[in-house]
């Protein structure tokens, strides 16, 4: 919450900067809360006599991780460039549907690209509300997400669609103890990673983050930029309904709603320590975010604790993680600025 | 996506860029106002006196004829099983052998249960149920339950999760049919399943608990409506939402019994369960249609609040179906309505534990247990509501006579 | 434009113009259209109650507005309207005789707490609001559903409801006589000096400090009403209404958008409150006018979506040029 820069979704605040020597890098500390999780979760339920670190949990856990670990991936990408989505969550029931649809009629490859085309479709919108409209992103992806569901509920009365069992190998098939899913969030993450990290593309994504408007007086096509962060946003989203349309077995109109993968995103792209203004992190932390959030479900799971409990926990952590990066740079409060 | 089809991948620069947004919302815009099927439920609601026709829009395509005359078929039959316990009740039982399953080891029973959710009252009050009914029986020593929070891709690894923790029988509460069916086929392989509610698309399961189900619930109401409402009637048909199949059959069971009479259906409308939003529909229908003569409704949830629509309005509450919640009921006895409330049990949420030890001692169980699914009615309204229970407690429980019983219900007395 | 921009400098009114004035048109249009498609729709009873349907939203949007204004975001309003719709059935459980007055001075002391505790968390420990009230909304749901074990344990009593549901004199409900004094303290509110350092803090932190402001005073005590805002509407919505587990499901993204319609800024420094009141009406105008025109319930969803996305985009077209003229301190407007 430094930003000094402005053109921001949370305002500038007087006399912050970044210090150059960082107290705890928030990628380093995504990880280690990770471990943390995992090591008490393990303690606390060793305790009640059970046994947290079996292989049946490890991969509930990975498994668990991969559907919201696409969603954040595709989130850190906007987040980054400084713009948001809210869209995501109606987005991944469309997509299951549409997955499921057409791998009924027609073939799986067709079913792919249709979804991906579909996705990119829906995110070049999103970015051109934004950019071009000048709508908010908040407003413009929460009116696209409006625009999805009456587009949902309109034409689907329920799950449709039949995914054959050749599909359905991706989420429901293991490499050892691994699950074949998590390959593609690999994947799909390694290559957001490298986008955003060693392209001229990702360069600009940040710099549009960090600071729109030097941005653009050096060059950048600050526009552009926001319009492909989103449709890789929303391509990431794609990914995640492909999953989730191979683990369900069939399109449901309410998988990405009712798991509120919108919020839920959001929640672990900022626990991964990017900033919701843009600008500074990405998708190492991200993954670690979503890390802490598949673990503490698990140990939730193992605990059997009350489900509205587990919402005060989640709320707690998400807080105290966002605080506890904000720390360094709260201690930089009040130096001077350049 | 029609809407978005239209746009080419224009160069994103500039002006272009702003003129490529504009064009694309004008794009959105025309296919909102355009994209209503001509015969979709939106169009006999609109302002147009709509006395042609059936009112009630087309058929659900979740509509089985089947399946729906067998529903009405059972919800007439006499239901086999100890009087007075409707939840160890069976409605024409094809038994199965359950030998196989027979529990081998010595020592008790690990119960194991992966729910759905918690996500409204209904389920609620079911869980209380279960857990009670778990305390019924000293024979389960443990009892293990994992709450997929509504998300279908959870429960499918909750179930994963629970067949790798050696429960000796599993009971699913499916999140969603489809979805659902591959999972449930995995656990089938390893541990004796029990599947209530909603079902999945597979028979692995040693038991499926359900009650009569949706079209025996929408008929009953409608066919209360159809002999209480004067022919001609107009009526107001209240939904919770698209596109779930429980509900659904619900409607189209209805759908069937209003167009058959004379009644005219003059409104089909979605509240989201919300009851503000309920009172809103029905205030706005009062004002567009004069008077409404009879309110049909999927679930109980909103009833309270679309009465009270009626009395705000200053006009008399014309005959209406609700639902087995708490604050109808009392709704009904204060206000001395004209009403019925069918139910979708919460007893049902008992059955699966009785099936699951049944199972385990090798004793016969239905392949598909069918469970009655008593109305409420004037007659027996003073049986089911009993005071001090709290607004929406579902009364068509069964708990009465489980331990904790009301305190753990969130009742006094 | 004669309606009043409540402010005095020159200045300030361009920008008021310019981010208020497409809402006016757009509430012109749709209340034409309501009377198009109604005309029974202005008699006074049925327009009263139309008024006093939008009344929570309207409270809430004017809260909200106090929060957005200074730079930031309330996402927890629609859990505080539920968990006071809550709260107050389990008291009345607890404690069927209370008096009416208490309870909702009680409800809305603890909304002012809910947004102390996400003022001093943002402002602080410097956590962005929008993650702040986001976790200040999966708490408040979870703990007051984990207390209740899931859903309310007891019912709203008559006199409770009464300033959600009874009318004054017998045609003069009570939840509009809430709004407008509502409206009017907001608009008084924003007039005073503490509304200028609103705005200011909103516009540019750096130099509301510099100028001597204590912006984080400021920013908390937005948070503080914005919560109280939500209590009296859950004390609204709870006697329109009646008990509901999910009473303020939804609110929190409504109330944003009814600012954004009136034309105010995310990210703070712009905009009037009477304008982001206006964009509630016009929200709730556009429900009334979908259910009147018998709109597929399944399609009304789009059709807002579309709407909302339009309506701000012309907001933002039209007076685009007026905004790149200034030196724009803020960047841009894809944030």
């Amino acid at each position: 919450m430094t930003a000094t820069e402005p053109g921001r979704l949370v305002p500038p605040r007087a006399g912050v900067r970044l210090r150059r020597i960082r107290l705890g890098d928030p990628v380093v500390g995504v990880w280690l809360a990770a471990l943390t999780v995992t090591l008490l979760g393990w303690i606390v339920v060793a305790a009640r006599g059970g046994d947290f670190l079996t292989t049946t949990n490890a991969v509930a856990i990975l498994q668990n991780s991969v559907a919201l670990g696409l969603v954040a991936v595709g989130q850190s990408a906007v987040i980054l460039t400084g713009s948001l989505d809210l869209s995501v969550a109606y987005l991944i029931s469309l997509g299951t549907l549409v997955a499921a649809e057409t791998m009924a009629s027609g073939g799986v490859v067709t079913a792919v690209i249709a979804v991906l085309a579909l996705s990119a479709a829906v995110g070049l919108a999103n970015g051109l509300i934004v950019t071009g409209l000048k709508v908010n992103a908040f407003i413009a992806t929460l009116g696209t997400a409006f625009i999805l569901r009456g587009w949902i509920e309109d034409n689907y009365t329920g799950p449709a669609g039949k995914v054959p069992a050749s599909f359905q190998h991706l989420g429901y098939d293991r490499v050892g103890p691994v699950p074949v899913s998590v390959f593609l969030l690999a994947a799909v993450a390694a290559a957001v990673w490298f986008l955003t990290r060693r392209t001229r593309l990702g360069h600009h994504m940040y710099a549009t983050g960090g600071d729109e408007h030097a941005a653009r007086l050096s060059g950048v096509r600050t526009r552009r930029t926001v319009v492909i962060a989103h449709i890789i946003c929303s391509l990431c989203v794609g990914a995640a309904a492909l999953f989730l349309a191979a683990r369900l077995g069939a399109g449901a109109p309410w998988a990405g709603t009712e798991a509120r993968y919108d919020l839920e995103s959001i929640a672990a792209v900022v626990l991964g320590g990017t900033a919701l203004a843009g600008g500074r992190g990405g998708v190492a932390g991200t993954l670690g975010g979503v890390l802490v959030l598949a673990v503490l479900d698990s140990v939730f799971n193992q605990l059997a604790v009350d489900p509205f409990f587990k919402n005060v926990v989640r709320g707690v952590v998400i807080i105290a993680a966002v605080a506890v990066y904000a720390r360094p740079r709260r201690a930089a409060k009040g130096r001077p600025t350049a | 996506m029609t809407a978005i089809r239209p746009l080419r991948r224009s160069p994103l620069r500039g002006r272009a860029l702003t003129s490529a947004a504009a064009l694309l919302v004008a794009g959105l815009l025309a296919s909102c106002t355009s994209d209503t099927p001509p015969d979709s439920p939106a169009a006999p609601g609109s302002a147009s006196a709509s006395a042609d026709d059936s009112g009630s829009g087309k058929q659900s395509e979740f509509f089985e004829q089947a399946e729906y005359d067998r529903q009405l078929a059972l919800a007439k039959e006499q239901p086999q099983g100890p009087a007075g316990k409707p939840w160890e009740q069976m409605l024409s039982p094809e038994l199965i052998d359950a030998a196989r399953y027979k529990k081998q080891k010595a020592g008790g029973v690990h119960l194991c249960f992966s729910n759905a959710g918690v996500f409204n009252p209904w389920r609620q009050v079911g869980l209380k149920n279960m857990t009670a009914e778990v305390e019924l029986h000293k024979e389960i020593t443990k009892f293990t339950v994992l709450d997929a929070q509504g998300k279908d891709d959870k429960q499918i690894s909750d179930i994963q999760e629970l067949t790798g923790k050696g429960c000796d029988a599993l009971i699913v509460s499916p999140n969603t049919t489809a979805t659902l069916t591959p999972a449930v086929e995995q656990a089938c392989a390893k541990v004796p399943v029990i599947v209530f509610d909603r079902g999945v698309e597979t028979d692995c399961a040693v038991t499926f608990i359900n009650p009569v189900g949706g079209y025996g619930y929408g008929a009953v109401a409608a066919d209360f409506l159809v002999e209480k409402v004067k022919p001609k009637g107009k009526i107001l048909a209240l939904r919770i939402s698209p596109g779930v199949d429980v509900l659904e059959t619900r409607w189209s069971a209805a759908k069937v019994a209003f167009d058959k009479s004379e009644l005219d259906v003059v409104d089909v409308k979605f509240t989201d369960g919300d009851p503000a939003k309920t009172k809103s529909v029905v205030t706005d229908a009062l004002t567009r249609h004069g008077s409404i003569d009879g309110v049909w409704m999927d679930s109980g949830a909103t009833a309270v609040a679309a009465v009270e629509a009626f009395e705000d309005a200053g006009q008399d509450v014309p005959p209406i179906t609700g639902e087995d919640q708490q604050d109808f009921l009392q709704a009904w006895k204060e206000k001395k309505l004209t009403a019925i409330a069918p139910t979708y049990p919460t007893f049902q949420w008992r059955t699966p534990v009785i099936a699951a030890l049944r199972i385990l001692q090798g004793q016969q169980v239905p392949k598909e247990w069918k469970l009655p699914q008593p109305s409420i009615t004037q007659d027996t309204l003073d049986e089911y509501l009993k005071p001090g229970m709290p607004p929406l407690h579902y009364a068509m429980c069964g708990c009465a006579d489980l331990p904790g019983f009301p305190k753990d219900w969130g009742g006094k007395g | 434009m004669t309606t009043a921009t409540v402010t005095h400098h020159g200045k300030r009114v361009v920008r008021a113009l310019g981010t208020g004035a497409p809402v006016y048109v757009l509430l012109a249009v749709l209340l034409a259209a309501l009377a198009f498609t109604d005309p029974g729709f202005y008699e006074p009873d049925r327009f009263l109650s139309f008024v006093k349907r939008a009344a929570p939203l309207v409270i809430l949007a004017a809260g909200q507005y106090l929060v957005i204004v200074c730079g930031e975001f309330d996402l927890s309003v629609g859990a505080i309207v539920t968990a006071g719709v809550v709260v107050a059935a389990e008291l009345y459980g607890s404690f069927p005789g209370a008096p009416w007055l208490l309870v909702t001075a009680l409800l809305l002391v603890a909304g002012g707490v809910a947004g102390l505790v996400s003022g001093l968390i943002t402002t602080a420990l410097r956590v962005p609001s929008f993650i702040t009230t986001l976790g200040m909304m999966l708490i408040l749901e979870g703990a007051v559903f984990f207390w209740t074990g899931g859903s309310p344990q007891g019912a709203l009593p008559t006199a409770f409801r009464q300033l959600g549901r009874g009318a004054a004199f017998g045609w003069l409900p009570w939840a509009v006589i809430v709004c407008l004094v509502v409206g009017a303290a907001a608009v008084l509110l924003m007039r005073s000096d503490f509304g200028r350092t609103l705005v200011a803090t909103g516009d540019s932190e750096r130099a509301a400090a510099l100028a001597g402001v204590r912006v984080a005073r400021a920013r908390i005590i937005a948070f503080v009403l914005s919560g109280a805002a939500a209590a009296i509407a859950a004390v609204l919505v709870g006697g329109f209404s009646g008990v509901s587990a999910q009473a303020g499901r939804g609110y929190e993204f409504e109330a944003i958008t009814a600012v954004v319609l009136g034309g105010v800024v995310l990210g703070g420094g712009r905009g009037s409150v009477v304008a982001a009141m206006a964009g509630a009406f016009s929200l709730q105008a556009l429900f009334t006018l979908l259910n009147l025109q018998g709109v597929s319930g399944a399609l009304e969803s789009t059709v807002q979506g579309c709407i909302v996305i339009a309506a701000v985009g012309l907001g933002a077209a039209d007076w685009s040029r007026l905004r790149r003229r200034r030196t724009n301190p803020s960047g841009g407007q894809a944030s």
